[in-house]
Order: C-alpha cells, then structure tokens, then sequence
C-alpha cells in the first residue's frame, strides 16, 4: 500500500488517476478529486456559454420573428419579395426587398474598394515590407478596427458624404455610395489582418523555391503566394463582408433611408440594420410592427452566419492543407 | 463529457438563458415620494426634447429633491414605452392613435394627454430656391409623389428631393394626416433621424423640401409660407397657420405626486416661459 505522506498532494503534474492510496471522501484524495471536477465542470461551462448564447440569440430571434412570418396581415413570407413598407400604416404593409437591395449595395461598394485594396495592402505588408515598417502597421491597423462605429459616422457625415457629392456631383452627401466607401474603412483592417495571416502562413520553402526557378519578388507574390494563400484571403473577404452588412450607425447616419427599390448607387438607401435601428424604439412589444423588424433580424443573423461558416470552413480547409 | 457534474452546469446554463428568451416584462411606473421629491422619466418627442430638458434643468433647480430624465426617440418612441408602462411621461407632438390606445388599454394602461404648448411645423426649402409658397393641397402631393418638379409649383426646373423624419417621428405622423391625408410618403423621400439631419440636408441640396418644427429654424434654411400663412407665434396662437399642432405629454392616468407638480408648474407661467424661450408657442 503506497502511501503519499512524504509526497506533495497536489495534482499537477499527472492527468489521470493522481495519487493512489485509497482514501475515502473526506481525504486529501478524495478533496483533490472533488475541486477537480468542480473545475472541470466549471470552465467546460465557459467554453460552452459561446454556444450556448448563440443558441439562445436564434431562438429569440426566431420565437419573436414567428407572430410576423405566420400571420397573413403582415405577409408572411412576402415581406422578403414586397417593396412596400410602411409600418405605421392603416393597414400596415411590410415588404422588406428594397432594404435588403440597400443592404446589398452598400456592402458591394464597401467590398469592391475594400477587398483590392486590402489585399494589395497584404500583400505589401507580408512580401515586401520591412521588419519596421510591419509592426508599425499592425499596430494601426488594429487600432482603425478599434475605433467606435459612431466616429466612423460622424466623418462620413461631415466630411467623406460632401466630399463625394463634390466630386461626383451629386445632389446630396447622403447616398448609397457615400456610406459603402465609409464601410470600406471599416472592412479594411479585417481584410488586411487576415489576409496578411494568410500569406505569412504560407511555407518559406514555396518562396525560396519560386525565387530559385527565377521568378521576381513580385511574380512569386501574385503568381505562388497569393494563391496559395487564396482560402485564407476568401475568408478575410468574407469576414470583411460580414462587418460591413451588419454596421449600422454608419449607414443609419449616411445612406439616406429611403425605400425605393433601385441598384443606383448615387441614391439613397436604407439597409436593413439602419431600419431595426430606426424603428425598434417606437414599437410595442408583442405588435405586429415588433414582430417585422425580428423578420428582418432573423434575416440579417442568417446571411452574416452564413458568411462567417463559409468564411470558417474555408480557413479549416487551409489549415488542414498546410499540415503535412 | 463523462462528468455528470459538467453535463449539469451547461444544462442549467442553456436552461436559463432560453428562459430568458420569454422574457421582455414591463415594469410599471416610476414615480416615487411625495410632492416635492421623487424621480420622473420622460421620454419621446424630438421635437420636444431640447425644451424638455430645459424644464427638467429649470423645475431641479428649484426643486433639488426632484431627479428627472428626459430622453428623445421620437414620438413614437415615447408612446411605445408608455404602453410598455417604461416612463412616466411620453412626450408627443402629435395625438395617440386609435391603435395605439387600444393597445394600451390592452396593457391596462389609460393615457391621458396634457397640452403643455403649442406648435407649428414649418416647411423649409434652400435659400437658393426661388418659391415662397405652397398651397397645403401642393405640399401634399409633393410629399406624395404626384408633383415631382419644381416647376410644377412655380420654381425652376429641377427634381424635388423629399426629405423627411423617419417613421418614429410624430412630426412623420402629424405630416401623413394633415399634409397627406392619410396618404404614404414617396418611396423616394429620405426618411432621417433628427430635425438637425433634415436642415443639413436642406441646406446642402439647392432642390429639397423639408418639414421642421418651428422651434429649429434657422438661416441656413428658408422657411416658405403654408396657404399665403408663414408660422410665426401668431400665426401659431390664432390657430390661422395650417399646419399648427398641440404637443403633448401622456401619462398613464390623471398625473399625481410629483408629476402632478411638474405638470402644473410646466403650465404655469414660470414654465410657459421655458417654451418661449426654446422658441415654441405658449398655450395662451
């Protein structure tokens, strides 16, 4: 019978099966074992509570969205197709579709300045730069992703918004293009982040290889680089993307609001999380109106899920690529 | 996960948030203490937030055991959190609905309304646009869509931009059913957050129409005239300006306590003077 007196109890050091006499409950044994499942208990619970949130944010969405999708007076499933809303209406008319063209606008110009771009910048950050030079702009570039929404807003407003309308001669500051270039700051430092993660990541010898068959330092860049790091791109594209549809201070200050239902991008628009914000003040729980803007959340929840699960299984697949 | 210990806490867990997706309880009404100390909150009007909160700042002052709290949303935002039983003042500057108090009495809520000033919504274009006047009938169907060049209503040629308050607004409401009749806002009017949004946006488009409370003008925008009537504290006072309005504050049921005195000293002359001062119209 071994007998663990001389010994330290504590259980660092082993995983299983720690110590071996046979105490019974009240023990150094017996207590170790005790905090040990305790603590077990506890930090699996925090490394659930992410799920489990998640889980409970969709069936509030969900259970709140229902009264809307289920009842003929609202439409039902119509308010995606309809292009009339208007809430406060007797009788009220929920159609949604030119709201989520808003949506799509904004977000399409605040990619196609953002992705080019920021992976230009990546590129640039990963191949080329100095040691210097990198660590300083990591540093800002995660500070630009730090800075408040609301900021972001407030230039678009007063100075990004009559910059454009100046530029293009356009009637008014507040437009769809105005608020997709003021998303495109905020995607940047994602898409630039990742990214340059991305090639980093890439093996040396891929480099050194495409450098001794003759190839440039630019031409390994786009021509080996990049592709090989092309999975790990596509997710920052898609988390930039994910960002950019789910702001909305910046698009509740500078899109304009309007319901029209046009691809223009020199008019206004109206995305979908400016009107939850714009409207979700002035509703009473459990009506008819409360219900729509929980529609158009689900919406809103299933298109960003969606673009971060790809974005997800894309990154999987390229770290399992690279594991030889 | 073998332990039956971690099985139990992830499932207390997951119970207990999904049992707060049944959540969203009002809570009832906040007005505590006796007449001279309590706390109030009021909430609602745009257009009324800035002279709410000068009474708020004016009635404390004299009366330091009194905390009030005034937020804006709009008008909507107001009534909704009255129904909701989350204030104990709504500011409106516009009247309830009939929906809206059905679904109050629904929630066992009885809104009262007190008139505490008077005021006129006025209709600003940009300095640089040429017309003075428009009859209510031409405003109407320019908010509507039907006339959608200046030249239609004697200005220059040019596309009329609609700027508006978004739906929240009670001055979006009192425009649909004394401007529109009941009607809808264009498609194409852009529907903004705040009066100050609307007056930049004016300001800044020599083609835009927008509606202000007369409170806000100012000489970044010019304000035209509704029936030949421009809104002044005359034109407001002898009701003759079209677009005049009451504002209001709800309560749920007569005012008592510590609202009843703050209600009573905003229509006394000391706080009737505050309404002046924000550049409204005095009840009398």
């Amino acid at each position: 019978m071994l007998v663990s007196v001389g010994m330290s109890s504590d259980v660092s050091g082993a995983m299983d099966e720690p110590l071996r006499d046979r105490g019974g409950r009240a023990s150094r044994t017996g207590r170790a074992r005790a905090v040990e499942a305790v603590v077990k208990a506890a930090i699996a619970g925090s490394g659930w509570i992410a799920i489990v949130i998640l889980t409970a944010i969709a069936a509030f969405l969900a259970v709140n969205a229902w009264p809307a999708l289920s009842s003929s007076a609202a439409g039902g499933w119509k308010m995606l197709t309809g292009s009339l809303w208007y809430p406060t209406a007797s009788p009220p008319e929920f159609g949604f579709l030119p709201y989520i063209v808003s949506t799509l606008r904004v977000t399409g110009v605040a990619l196609a300045i953002a992705v080019p771009v920021g992976i230009a910048a990546a590129v640039f950050i990963s191949e080329f730069a100095g040691r210097r030079f990198k660590e300083f702009s990591k540093s800002v570039i995660e500070f630009m992703a730090a800075v408040p929404s609301v900021v972001y807003g407030l230039m678009g407003v007063y100075v990004v918004g009559p910059a454009i309308k100046d530029l293009f001669h356009l009637p008014s500051a507040l437009t769809a293009l105005s608020a997709g270039v003021v998303l495109s700051f905020m995607a940047l430092p994602t898409i630039i982040s990742i990214s340059e993660d991305a090639m980093h990541a890439v093996p040396n010898d891929l480099r050194m290889g495409s450098l001794a068959l003759g190839n440039t330092r630019w031409q390994t860049a786009y021509k080996v680089i990049v592709p090989a790091a092309g999975s790990g791109i596509f997710a920052s594209v898609m988390l930039g993307m994910g960002r950019a549809i789910g702001e909305t201070m910046v698009v509740l200050m500078v899109a304009g609001g309007t319901m029209d239902l046009t691809w223009s991008l020199t008019a206004s628009a109206r995305p979908l999380t400016a009107v939850i914000a714009s409207e979700m003040g002035e509703v009473v729980q459990g009506g008819l109106h409360y219900s729509a803007l929980f529609v158009i959340g689900l919406t809103l929840f299933v298109i960003t899920f969606a673009a971060n699960l790809a974005a997800d299984l894309v990154l999987e697949r390229q770290r399992k690529r690279w594991r030889r | 996960m073998r332990n039956a210990l971690t099985l139990g806490v992830i499932g207390a867990m997951a119970l207990g948030t999904l049992g707060l997706v049944g959540c969203g309880s009002s809570t009832t009404g906040t007005t505590t203490g006796s007449s001279t100390s309590g706390a109030l909150t009021v909430a609602g009007s745009d257009t009324m937030v800035n002279m709410a909160q000068a009474w708020a700042d004016t009635y404390t002052k004299d009366n330091p055991g009194v905390s009030i709290a005034v937020k804006g949303g709009g008008s909507g935002t107001g009534i909704a959190a009255l129904i909701n039983g989350t204030v104990d003042f709504a500011d409106a500057s516009r009247e309830m609905k009939p929906e809206e108090i059905a679904q109050a009495q629904a929630k066992g809520i009885k809104p009262v309304a007190t008139k505490v000033a008077r005021d006129g919504v006025a209709i600003v274009v940009n300095p640089a646009n040429k017309v003075e006047n428009l009859t209510l009938d031409q405003l109407g169907k320019i908010y509507l869509g039907t006339i959608t060049n200046w030249k239609d209503v004697g200005g220059a040629d040019a596309p009329i931009t609609l700027v508006s308050r978004d739906p929240s607004s009670g001055t979006y409401e009192f425009m649909t059913s004394k401007a529109l009749k009941g009607g809808k806002f264009a498609g194409s009017a852009k529907l903004l957050g705040s009066t100050q949004a609307v007056v930049d946006e004016v300001k800044a488009d020599p083609n835009a129409i927008g509606y202000i409370g007369v409170g806000y003008e100012s000489s970044a925008v010019k304000v035209i005239g509704v029936d030949g009537i421009k809104a002044s504290t005359a034109t407001v006072k002898d009701e003759s300006y079209p677009l005049w309005r009451f504002l209001n504050m709800y309560s749920n049921g007569e005012p008592t306590g510590v609202a009843k005195a703050y209600v009573d000293w905003i229509l006394s002359p000391a706080g009737q003077k505050v309404v002046t001062d924000q550049g409204f119209v005095t009840l009398n």
